[in-house]
Parts: structure tokens; sequence; C-alpha cells
């Protein structure tokens, strides 16, 4: 797995002798202590570290939960709130797995634009790249069924909502809800097999993990400068260099993930969904959990419904597209300022999706001012402004990005990594004397 | 560049904190802001006023709404009502067993089969006051109580929101016809714009609730010599209705305090080490 020639030598008996029957500890030495590492990485780069510290934490604080949780319609609601009152530190163990949830996507999301701003996704880590975007598409499976699981409000009504726009697709749409759902309506089964699956999910992002690690260290890590590594001059080992820059920056995060968990555990969650579960009364707003709003604005931006649905996928498919997509020689953005530009306005508008997504789509953006209605609602709408950032979205992939990379001046890149100050006017002044936590 | 996506992250930020409001259901008027005893991240339940919230949810609430998911044992539990550090566990707080004695609930007498009445134990759940939702109906013409256990949390402001609810109470405004069963209230979720016969641009607030008002000045007589205003013991139940919502809490403050220390040393020295690792390697 650690894709470079070996230099690990068992010093006991034991370890000769294990080494020559399972090499396990001359990978884990290979892949985790000396593993080259480019010496220039930056804080952005200590998030797959965050990363698999939440996937463990999700991990052990879920099957803990899975004690105590009953997976039945009747008794699921109940069961969480026994969690929460008799269950000994209960409360703490569902704090952190339900705002788990939410710090892994802060990370994951943080960790993807790092990719996209690094060029990380260029050959030859398209494979590496990909293996993420399907950890990404897992991710939002298993938590969509991990919030169904409380059956509160929420959980309920966004599963119907959620499994409906399967019902979109032509002549197999109906057969696929009814499939999904167990039955002809979101019920019981639904609860099982949601909980069945939330269960087993989590494990083949781990194993999908592993796979990520392995073609990462094939390619070698990609690094700020998008240079790859020439000589021992460019690399630190993994140990003890990134292993004590990502504990920093793990115990930095910890921090935020304690915030939450400790003084506003409910901030990111939704007040119905500690109201029971009732099928005959729909919540006056649903919205889906924050992370899930961007992909929500997409959906409803569309007037029909099918095109709404393939949109919502068209825009993750984008992200598996991307390698080819991108047609620029240069790999990080730092050396392509037009580029850099339009990934700042992108990153804007996925952020104007998310606050799409909590809104309305009819309620105007600015109060209080009527324009002229276009199509279907005034242009002073959430849902006109989400039409605008989703345009943006698809044209920054499907446009910008193809056309960008044929056209653009980009700047001088750096012969080495070691020695980017020399060939990088730029930067030169300013970068010898920055301190490490600025460069970037 | 590390500065710029700060900038950007507090964009972000800004946005989905200007996103949250939207969540809110209807145009009700925004609940009024208490200064909760336990506001804040060293904040506390009041214990005194836990005893006087009790008191109006047993004598004024209960009549109407369930609180099925508290045992009489959690009253005794610490941080609250009648936690008494001599009873660890709560099921032996005589207080405690007090106030359980004071109801009746069924029960099978293991000798004949029959359902019988005995008196409750600290472990018993809090009766419900109807037996099932069609009774509860059918009492409030038409509207279900619904279960306090947790509604502190299930509603967009929480205690606040309690407080204003049972204080918001008036005359509904000229030109709004409702139900003579229901009551108009400004802070409660819903859409008036049918039943109102003014200027449509001005609809009033709120929504019209099942709930008649259900308190009033004196309508419990505090043990504490505190005088029962309306505005007093609405105060009162609905941190009582925090309590029993979220019962840990205080624990969680606590314990969030400790580790958030524990935290910032680790990384502090994490720091140091990263900083002692990295002094000869430029980067
Ligand atoms: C006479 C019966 C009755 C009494 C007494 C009563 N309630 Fe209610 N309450 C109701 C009914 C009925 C509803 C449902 C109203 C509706 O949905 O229109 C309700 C609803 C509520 C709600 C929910 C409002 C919402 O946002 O949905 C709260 C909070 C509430 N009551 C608190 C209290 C408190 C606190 C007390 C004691 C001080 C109390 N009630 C006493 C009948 C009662
Ligand atoms: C990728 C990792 C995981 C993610 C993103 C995730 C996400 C979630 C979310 C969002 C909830 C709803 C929280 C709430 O509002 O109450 C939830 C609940 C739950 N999860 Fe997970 N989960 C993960 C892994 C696991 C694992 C591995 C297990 C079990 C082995 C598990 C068991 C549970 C249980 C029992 C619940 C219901 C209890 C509750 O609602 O708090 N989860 N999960």
């Amino acid at each position: 797995m650690s894709g470079h020639p070996s230099t690990y030598e068992p010093k006991t008996a034991f370890t000769r002798w294990l080494d020559s029957r399972l090499p396990i500890v001359r990978l884990g030495y290979d892949s985790f202590v000396d593993y080259p590492t480019p010496r220039n990485l930056n804080y952005w780069w200590t998030f797959g570290a965050i990363l698999s510290l939440c996937l463990g934490v999700q991990i052990a604080t879920g099957v803990v939960l899975a004690m105590h949780y009953t997976a039945n319609a009747g008794l699921a609601f109940n069961s969480v709130e026994h969690i929460m009152r008799d269950v000994q530190y209960g409360w703490l163990i569902r704090y952190i797995h339900a705002n788990g949830a939410s710090m892994f996507f802060i990370a994951v999301y943080i960790h993807m634009f790092r990719g996209l701003y690094y060029g990380s996704y260029k050959a030859p880590r398209e494979i590496l790249w990909i293996l993420g975007c399907v950890i990404y598409l897992l991710m939002m499976a298993t938590a969509f069924m991990g919030y169904v699981l409380p059956w509160g409000q929420m959980s309920f009504h966004g599963a119907v909502v959620i499994t409906n726009l399967f019902g979109a697709l032509p002549i197999v749409g109906q057969a696929i809800t009814t499939w999904l759902w167990g039955g002809f309506a979101v019920d019981n089964p639904t609860l099982n097999r949601f909980f069945s699956l939330h269960y087993l999910l989590p494990f083949m992002i781990a194993g999908v993990v592993i796979l990520h690690i392995w073609a990462l260290h094939v390619a070698g890590q990609n690094n700020p400068t998008g240079v790859e590594p020439k000589s021992k001059a460019d690399t630190v080992p993994f140990t003890p260099y990134a292993t004590i820059k990502d504990g920093f920056a793990v115990s930095v995060f910890l921090i935020l993930f304690a915030i939450f968990v400790f003084y506003m555990p409910n901030a990111l969650g939704h007040a119905d969904n500690y109201i029971p579960a009732d099928p005959l009364v729909t919540p006056a707003h649903i919205v889906p959990e924050w992370y899930f709003l961007p992909f929500y604005a997409i959906l409803r931006a569309v007037p029909d419904k099918l095109m709404g649905v393939l949109a919502m996928f068209g825009a993750i498919a984008c992200l598996f597209a991307l390698p080819w997509l991108d047609t620029s020689k240069v790999r990080s953005m730092r050396y392509r300022p037009t580029a850099k530009l339009y990934f700042l306005i992108f990153v804007v508008a996925c952020c104007i999706l998310g606050l799409c997504g909590a809104k309305l789509p009819d309620d105007p953006v600015i109060p209080g001012l009527k324009t002229f209605t276009l199509i279907d609602s005034d242009l002073n709408s959430f849902v006109w402004l989400s039409r605008i950032a989703a345009l943006y979205y698809f044209g920054f992939f499907l446009v910008i990005l193809p056309i960008l990379g044929l056209v653009e001046k980009t700047l001088p890149v750096p012969d080495s990594i070691a020695k980017p100050a020399l060939s990088h006017p730029a930067h030169a002044p300013a970068e010898a004397t920055a301190s490490p936590e600025t460069k970037g | 560049m590390l500065r710029k996506f700060s900038i950007i992250a507090a964009v972000a930020g800004l946005l989905v904190a200007t996103a949250a409001p939207a969540l809110a259901a209807g145009h009700p008027e925004e609940p009024k802001k208490v200064d909760w005893s336990f506001n804040g991240p060293f904040g506390k339940f009041d214990q005194a006023q836990l005893q006087r919230g009790y008191k109006v949810y047993r004598e004024v609430c209960s009549a109407c709404h369930a609180a099925s998911l508290l045992s009489f044992r959690n009253l005794g539990d610490k941080n609250g009502p009648f936690y008494d550090a001599k009873y660890p566990n709560s099921n032996n707080n005589p207080y405690v067993k007090a106030i359980a004695a004071e109801y009746q609930v069924s029960s099978i007498d293991e000798e004949t089969g029959d359902t019988v009445q005995r008196p409750a134990t600290s472990a018993d759940r809090f009766p419900s006051p109807f037996p099932n939702e069609y009774a509860a109906r059918a009492s409030n013409g038409g509207a279900l109580p619904p279960d306090l256990s947790v509604l502190a949390k299930a509603r967009e402001g929480g205690p606040d929101y309690i407080y204003s609810l049972l204080t918001g109470y008036h005359e509904a405004p000229a030109g709004l016809t409702i139900d003579p069963t229901k009551h108009y209230n400004p802070y409660f979720p819903g859409d008036l714009s049918s039943a109102w016969s003014g200027d449509p641009k001005h609809v009033p607030h709120g929504g019209v609730i099942g709930m008649p008002p259900p308190l009033a000045d004196d309508r419990v007589t505090y043990d504490d010599g505190t005088k029962a205003t309306l505005d007093q013991e609405a105060k009162d139940v609905s941190a009582f209705l925090m309590w029993a919502a979220e019962p840990k809490m205080i624990e969680r403050k606590e314990m969030g305090f400790s580790v958030l220390i524990y935290l910032l040393l680790m990384s502090g020295l994490l720091y140091a080490s990263y900083r002692t690792v990295w002094r000869n390697e430029s980067h």
C-alpha cells in the first residue's frame, strides 16, 4: 500500500518471525512512518486525518447507540429518548454521533474543495479522486438513513420526500419506490431496512477508505505547488513530520466538535425532529440536514420533477467526471489566477445554493421588493437565486474548466517543491519570511 | 491562502446563520427572550424555580397534557427539582416517593388477574390524563394537547417560545373572525389570512390555538412564598419543561468545560511539539 521501496527492518525475533508470515508491521511502517510526504503541505492537507477520526468516532458511537436503539416504528422515538435519559452517558454518545455526522461533512467539504483548488484529481490521481467521490456518495446515503432512525417528524417526512424522488423516473419509478419502502408507504419495513443499511454502509466506507489510501500511496500526495516531488529534498518522512501536524489539526478540530456537542448540540438539527413521526401531519417546511441543502436547492430549481432529480444526480456526476473536464496542464490553481477567481465564485455559489435550500423557493431574497414574474416566480425569489447559482455550478464544471485550461495565462510553476521561491517571483520575498500557517 | 479561505468560511457561516430564521414555520411573532438561569455555558437550573414549575405543571397543565417520558424518580435526579444529595438513588428520595404516592395507577392483581388501582411508586411514569388520543381530542374541542416531555426541544425558541405562548394570549384584533372554541395567540404559528377581513397587507401575526389560556395570576399558591403572577408561573413552568426535555443539560455543560480545557492544553502541547519537530525543516 505504500508505493515506495520498503525500508522496514524487523528488530526483534518476533517481528522477524511475523514479517516473513504476515508483513503487517511493515505495511504500517511503510505507509505511516517512513512514507515520504511533500514538505510543503499546508493545513488543508490535515483533513484526511480529521476524516479518518470522524469515521472512527461515528462507528464507535454508532455501535454503542445500536445496543440501545430499537428499530421499530412504534418504539424508535422513545428508544432514542431512553438513550438520552436513562442510558449512562447516552446523551453524550448520541450528541457525539448526531453532531459527528455534521463534523464529518464539514471536513469532507473542505477536503473536496482542497482537492479542487490544488488539482488533486488530475493524472495520475483520477482513481484516487473517484474513490473519494464514492466515499462521499456512501456518506450521504449513510447520513440520510441515519437521520431517519430517530423517527421524528423530519425523519419521516424527509424520508418520504427523498424516496419519492425515485418515483419521478419513467416506467420503473413507482416499482423502485415500492421496493425501497418495502410496502406502499414509508413505514416500519422502511425503518428496519434503513437501520440495517445504516449499520452496513459505514463499514463499506471504511473499505473504500482503504482503497483511497492505497491509491494515494501509489500516486503519492499532491502538494500546494502541484509539482511532483523530484528528490529527497522535496519530502519529509510521514512520522514525525505529518503525524504531529495532523495531530495538532485534529485537536483543534475536536475543539470545534466539542463546542457543538456540549454547548449547542441541537443547533444543527431541526426542532421538528423532537416530535414523534406522524404520517398525517406534514411539517410546514420539510428541510433536509444542512449538508444536503445545496443539492436540495438544485432539485427545486428545476420546475420539472424528473429533470430536477436528474440535475441533482448530475451535480454529483460532474464530480466523477472532473478529472477529464479540466483541461489545464497546470495542476495547482496557485499558478492559475483566472481559475482561482472562478473557483472562489464556485465556493460562493455552493454556499448560496445551501442558503436557497433552507429557504422557501418563493420567498423574496431582498425583503419587500417585487420585480416581475419570470416563468413561475418573481425574479427576486430564492428559486431564481438558486437557478443562477445552479447554472454557475454546472457552468463551472462543463464550460469554464474545459475551456479555461486551453486559453488561460498561467504563472510560472516552480521547478521543485524545495525551491519554489527561486522560480516564483510572485511569492519570493514574502514566502521566505512567512510563517508556515499562512502559506499555501 | 489560508486567510482567503477563512474569509470564505466566514461568509459561508454568515449565509448559514441568516438561513436559520427561515426554518421557522409561518410568520408568528418572535418569542420574547428570557434571561434563564440555565442560559450560557455556565448556566444552571434554579432548583426552587423547577419546584415551582413542577407545581404549575401538576396543578394546571397535567389536566390536559401528558409527560409520559418522565418517571417520578426523575424528579429526584441530579439537577432535578427535588434532588437531595442524601439520596443519590432518586428512587429512595422520600419527597419523590410521597409525590408518586399521591397518584393512583392501574396494575394487574397477580392473584386474580383483575385490573386494580394502586398508589404509584417512584419507578412509575407520570400518568397521562387521557386514555387515548380520541379522548384527549374529544375533551379539547378537537385539538390534541401534545405530550410535554420533550416539547421544549420540539419548538423553535424552546422555553422562550413556551413562555411567550403562555403569556401572549390577548383579544383577537378587530377584523379577525375566529371559532369561539379557539383563541388568538400571536406567538402560535398559523396562517390567519382567510379569517382576516382587514387590510390583506397587514394580516395579524400568529394563529389560533385550541388551548384556552391556562394561566392567570394566583392560579397556584407557591410553597416558597413567591408571588404567583401569570408571568412568574409561565417562567417557572417553562423552566421546568426545559429541564424535562433536557435533564442532562447541566451535566453536559460541566463536562464540556473540562473537555475544552483538556483540548486546549492538548492543542497547545501538540503545537509546541509540531514547532519543535519542524524547527530544522524549511517548508
Ligand atoms: C384545558 C386543557 C389544557 C391545559 C390545562 C393546558 N393545555 Fe396546553 N394545550 C392544550 C391543547 C388542546 C393544545 C393543542 C392546541 C392546538 O394544537 O391548537 C395545547 C398546546 C400546548 C402547547 C403547544 C403549542 C404548540 O406550539 O403546538 C404548549 C407548549 C402547551 N400547550 C403548554 C401548556 C402548559 C405549559 C400548560 C400548563 C401551564 C398547559 N399547556 C395547559 C390544552 C391544554
Ligand atoms: C459514516 C458514518 C456515519 C454517519 C455519517 C452517521 C450518521 C447518523 C445520523 C445523521 C444520525 C441521526 C442522528 C440524530 O439526529 O439522532 C444517526 C443515527 C444513528 N446511527 Fe449513525 N452514522 C454513521 C455510522 C453509524 C454506525 C457505524 C452505526 C452502528 C453500528 C450507527 C448507528 C446509529 C444509530 C443506532 C442511530 C439512531 C440513534 C440516534 O438517532 O441518535 N451509525 N447516524
